[in-house]
């Protein structure tokens, strides 16, 4: 028997507007582009409601009356939902449809998809608590199963959730790691006695999420038929399919034309089709299969890249910068008591501020560049530092009225 | 191989470009017969060196940015002739030179040598290329062409089996205003020896008192001309200086627009935070990239822009200008259009102010640098050649 579960991370950051060094002590308003620009990120969340969330909703809710047995799992970031409600209420809608249908889990995660526990575990903390009580507010769940930004994960992690009250944890299913083991089976992190660890099958997760529409892939084209049979092939050598991808790989990643909302559509029936596949969500798997050994991740793992480390959001000198001036003024941001300007910085701890200033691929223009609003790494860069120098000012203001 | 100036005899990107093309080619098995119209000074033992020896060469008068100079509103029409006459020696020169040398190719660089090349070609009936450093449209800087000028260019292109410019940019206006066939048309970006940049280290530098005081040094390096858009960098000076006080802008070259940028620091109360060193070379020239903290080049209209490339493989990071061909070459750089001074201002401000910007900029700057090179540009060149003795053949 084969379980599978699939998790799509919704998540849209609020992207700095073009903020010039003449901004800094006059403009406080750092993420309010101008319609039209690629950094208004009204405009972006509109374009990916419009092309993935909603056509994919609509996917998804048709399969979910269609087969009984079919599940799914969501982590929405906080700030993709507070962005939907204010922009796209009807994607929003949406999803609180498919969650009311009680076969749709939802996952827990850091409100700001930060990379908060680097840095500051307090920070991390509060930043899950704001998420859990978003979830609460508009899905009315309590989510059990913690995925942390980018799947970034190692041990102590899995043992600080354990002590946080969650049921499981998310992680890639990294090679480095894994070395002769299955992804395909629930393990436990390592120090720790009752949370679950779930990790990805990254090979069969990309084959959707990157490969699908790439004519130079010898598997090209690919078909719900053909996947299902690499998915079957894994029963009796394995416990559970983890499917993990970003949610936008159905219709912005992969635009409609490629096929992709078809593929999806009629994955479950032919997954369904081999009798010893079953669907599950993450809470499920984790209460029916065993935890079949201790995993450890010493270092920080991630999805991202070929090296499934940090090194897509820290590590050169630019992100390193100002990662350190940012979580700097955290106490003192967050003792100000300043509303406007607690909600300003923690935006700011957003990872894809930190992934716009990678130069790791920037000059072979590949996925980087893709996925990066600005014209370049420098150009990130000089907007995140000029915000935060307003920051500062703002502190300084404040302290000295008060 | 018909050029016009070499280094050390050159007031500019031509010389150093035709210089580093030909000595990549010989490294790659090129034979070539280098013509100058006028005996030199040279070193460049790696190829032949023929001069054609024209009477009353009056340099720098007959320097290949000249052109710009002879617009009628500005400079009395009788110099033109003289330029033009200087070209035109060089081309009835060019008919017994291609008589006496063995070649396959004819390769002519800029429309000062391209009548010189279109003789030999009707002399030896061997196929010509034309290699467009710049072109009229550049030199003018927006302010209007040379008619003369851009007949020469366009009779050079339309008679040449393929056109190499070093940018799409270059590419661009050729197709814009010249109407050429396109499929003739080969982009060769200029290049660098990378191994020229390695560990170079100044015991002294004339500018380090300035930097021990504190200061931070910003570095302009190009004619005062229309075209290189020293006007643009001083009107970001000065709004630097609003944010970043401690800084010297450092102007190097001279041109007919010297006075008036001089005026100009002076109009906009920079005049003690502008400092004019005059045309620079050699070991001089690199001690200001290495002193420098940021060069910028806010070029109005760049064919490429070999200054940038320098400044980068040095260590020294860039704001370059959109409209430039270097642009194309190199993505760790900042870039801004010419006439952002706005923009400018707040690259030229970050850079000085967040030294882990600098840093970056630096490292991957310099790391980048080293693939565009002129042996890669040789590689393109020679593929061309191929191309053309190819068609020749059938």
């Amino acid at each position: 028997m084969s379980a599978i579960c699939l998790y799509f991370q919704v998540h849209q950051p609020y992207r700095i507007k073009k903020y010039r060094v003449f901004d800094i002590g006059n403009d406080h308003n750092y993420f309010d582009s101008p319609d039209g620009s690629r950094l208004s990120n009204k405009d972006v969340l509109q374009k990916v409601a419009r092309k993935s969330y909603l056509p994919t909703n609509q996917v998804i809710l048709e399969l979910l009356k269609k087969h009984p047995e079919f599940k799914v799992a969501y982590s929405l970031s906080g700030v993709v939902m507070e962005q939907l409600e204010e922009y796209a209420p009807d994607a929003l809608a949406s999803f609180q449809e498919l969650v009311a249908t009680g076969r749709v889990e939802l996952l827990s995660e850091t409100y700001y998809h930060s990379l908060s526990y680097i840095f500051s575990k307090d920070e991390f903390k509060a930043q899950v608590k704001l998420h859990s009580q978003m979830i609460k507010r508009l899905f009315k769940k309590i989510p059990k199963v913690f995925r942390n930004t980018e799947l970034i994960y190692k041990n102590e992690l899995g043992q600080d959730l354990e002590a946080m009250g969650y049921e499981g944890i998310l992680a890639e299913g990294a090679d480095h790691v894994l070395e002769w083991r299955s992804p395909n089976f629930i393990y436990k992190p390592m120090g720790t006695q009752n949370i679950g660890l779930m990790l990805k099958n990254y090979r069969l997760s990309d084959d959707i999420a990157f490969r699908f529409s790439n004519p130079g892939w010898t598997e090209f084209p690919l078909t719900a038929p053909k996947f299902a049979r690499w998915v079957s092939a894994f029963n009796g050598s394995g416990d559970i399919i983890n499917l993990f991808m970003d949610y936008e790989t159905f219709g912005e990643h992969q635009w409609e034309d490629t096929g992709i909302f078809e593929f999806l559509r009629h994955l479950p029936q032919e997954l369904l089709r081999h009798r010893d596949n079953y669907f599950v969500t993450p809470s499920q798997a984790l209460k029916k299969l065993p935890k079949v050994a201790e995993l450890n991740f010493p270092n920080f793992v991630s999805w991202a890249d070929v090296e499934r480390d940090i090194s897509a959001w820290l590590g050169n000198s630019m992100q390193d910068d100002a990662a350190a001036k940012l979580y700097a003024l955290e106490s003192a941001v967050l003792k100000s008591r300043d509303q406007k300007l607690i909600s300003d910085w923690r935006r700011l701890t957003t990872s894809d501020h930190f992934y716009y200033m990678c130069t790791k691929w920037f000059s072979d223009g590949d996925v980087h560049k893709y996925f990066n609003p600005y014209d370049s790494p420098y150009e990130a860069f000089i907007a995140y530092a000029n915000v935060l120098q307003d920051v500062k000012l703002r502190l300084e203001k404040l302290h000295k009225t008060k | 191989m018909f050029g016009w100036e070499l280094p050390p005899c050159n007031s500019g990107g031509l010389g150093t470009a035709c210089y580093g093309l030909s000595q990549a080619l010989a490294n790659q098995n090129v034979d070539i017969t280098f013509v100058l119209p006028q005996r030199v000074n040279v070193k460049a033992d790696f190829m032949r060196l023929v001069f054609a020896d024209i009477q009353g060469f009056n340099w720098p008068d007959f320097s290949p940015y000249a052109s710009f100079k002879y617009l009628p509103k500005n400079f009395p029409p009788e110099m033109a002739r003289d330029l033009f006459s200087a070209v035109n020696l060089y081309a009835k020169r060019a008919a017994d030179i291609a008589k006496k040398y063995n070649y396959d190719i004819i390769h002519s660089h800029d429309w000062l040598c391209f009548p010189a090349g279109i003789v030999a070609q009707q002399v030896s009936s061997k196929p010509l290329v034309t290699h467009v450093h710049a072109t009229e449209f550049d030199r003018g800087g927006g302010q209007g062409i040379n008619p003369m000028v851009y007949a020469v260019e366009k009779m050079g292109m339309d008679k040449s089996e393929a056109i190499m410019p070093v940018s799409n940019f270059t590419k661009n206006i050729i197709l814009k205003h010249y109407q050429i066939d396109s499929a003739k048309i080969n982009v060769v970006h200029n290049g660098i020896n990378p191994e020229e940049y390695v560990n170079q280290i100044d015991e002294s530098n004339p500018l380090d008192a300035l930097k021990k005081a504190g200061y931070k040094i910003v570095l302009f390096l190009g004619r005062l001309t229309m075209q290189k858009g020293p006007d643009y960098f001083l009107k970001a000076a000065a709004r630097s200086l609003e944010y970043y006080p401690k800084t010297v802008f450092l102007v190097v070259g001279s041109g007919d627009m010297e006075n008036q940028m001089i005026n100009l620091a002076v109009q906009l109360g920079i005049s003690d935070k502008v400092l004019f060193a005059g045309f620079l070379r050699g070991q001089m020239l690199n001690q200001a990239f290495r002193a420098a903290d940021l060069f910028v080049m806010p070029s109005v209209s760049e064919p490429f822009g070999m200054t940038a490339l320098e400044s980068v493989a040095t260590g020294t990071p860039a704001i370059i200008s959109k409209q430039s061909g270097v642009s194309e070459t190199l993505g760790h750089v900042l870039k801004a259009d010419f006439w952002d001074v706005d923009e400018m201002t707040n690259q030229i401000v970050s850079v000085l102010n967040y030294p882990s910007l600098h840093k970056s900029l630096k490292e991957n700057g310099k790391e980048e640098s080293k693939n565009v090179s002129w042996q890669a540009a040789a590689s393109k060149t020679i593929n061309v050649y191929k191309k053309v003795l190819g068609r020749k053949k059938k």
